[in-house]
């Protein structure tokens, strides 16, 4: 999947308007994740996830900055989170199905929001910027 | 996903045996899909997809001959199915979910024509294979 002109720029352009509050986005799609799929609790077994929780927030943090490091790299996704994509496939080892689950959980973040911000396409562009980075952190699984 | 040197021998060597039945493995896979999983007939209104039509395996040689292209290309995925791709994306936009599924019912087909040379690491091999055919062909999509 490749990612045109237009998307980048639809990218960068919402993740300019979430700016500093990423880490809020991502710890929001974390919980709306553990709480509309519950199987992904699976993979936090070590972290309270009640509502709230600052390991939540500290992971949500995680994620928000590797997105954020995604969009400045765009052109080269692959390259920017290339230590991440080794820890999934080596350790960590989320069945791929779980980044479309914590994507969808995102979109509908941003959608709350920034509902002005998310015409469909921007949300054309954000889902697949979400795809292609779920793609390169599973791509070295096998 | 990229296949390793092992991987693409693994396929090389699979399609060396497999090439002289192309046909029936195609017509066998395309009668598999369909039968078990009956929402992919959807695709083929204008088709008769009962046992041995000559329309399934007229269809089940396409298919075949298209992935033996694919594995005469391994190297360039992309280059080879170019046209199929931009087919798929604009013209025929089978739901990519349908892409697992057919793979899968090859994949049976190949293991029941060649359980000795289905190793688990053919199998393997097989799957990424199959995988990286089916993103090529549902890459252009959007």
């Amino acid at each position: 999947m490749v990612l045109s002109a237009a998307d980048k720029t639809n990218v960068k352009g919402v993740f300019a308007k979430i700016g500093g509050q990423a880490e809020e986005y991502g710890a929001d799609a974390l919980a709306r994740m553990f709480a509309t799929y519950p199987q992904t609790k699976t993979y936090f077994p070590h972290f309270d996830l009640s509502p709230g929780s600052a390991q939540v927030k500290g992971h949500g943090k995680k994620v928000a900055a590797a997105l954020v490091e995604a969009v400045n790299n765009i052109d080269d996704i692959a390259g920017a989170l290339s230590k991440l994509s080794d820890l999934h496939a080596q350790k960590l080892r989320v069945d791929p199905v779980n980044f479309k689950l914590l994507g969808q959980c995102f979109l509908v973040v941003v959608a709350i929001r920034n509902p002005a911000a998310l015409t469909p396409e921007v949300h054309a562009s954000l889902d697949k910027f979400l795809c292609a980075v779920g793609t390169v952190l599973t791509a070295k699984y096998r | 996903m990229t296949l390793t040197q092992a991987e693409k021998a693994a396929v090389v060597a699979i399609w060396a045996k497999v090439a002289p039945q192309i046909d029936a493995i195609g017509a066998e896979s395309l009668e598999r899909l369909f039968f078990t999983y009956p929402q992919t007939k959807t695709y083929f209104p204008h088709f008769d997809l009962s046992h041995s039509s000559p329309q399934l395996r007229g269809h089940g040689s396409k298919v075949m001959n298209a992935i033996g292209e694919a594995v005469k290309n391994l190297d360039d995925l992309r280059g080879a199915l170019v046209k199929l791709s931009e087919l798929h994306a604009y013209i025929l936009r089978v739901d990519p979910v349908n892409f697992k599924l057919l793979s899968h019912c090859i994949l049976c087909s190949l293991a029941a024509h060649y359980p000795k040379d289905f190793t688990p690491e053919a199998h393997a091999a097989w799957d990424k294979f199959l995988s990286s055919v089916s993103s090529v062909l549902t890459e252009k999509y959007r």
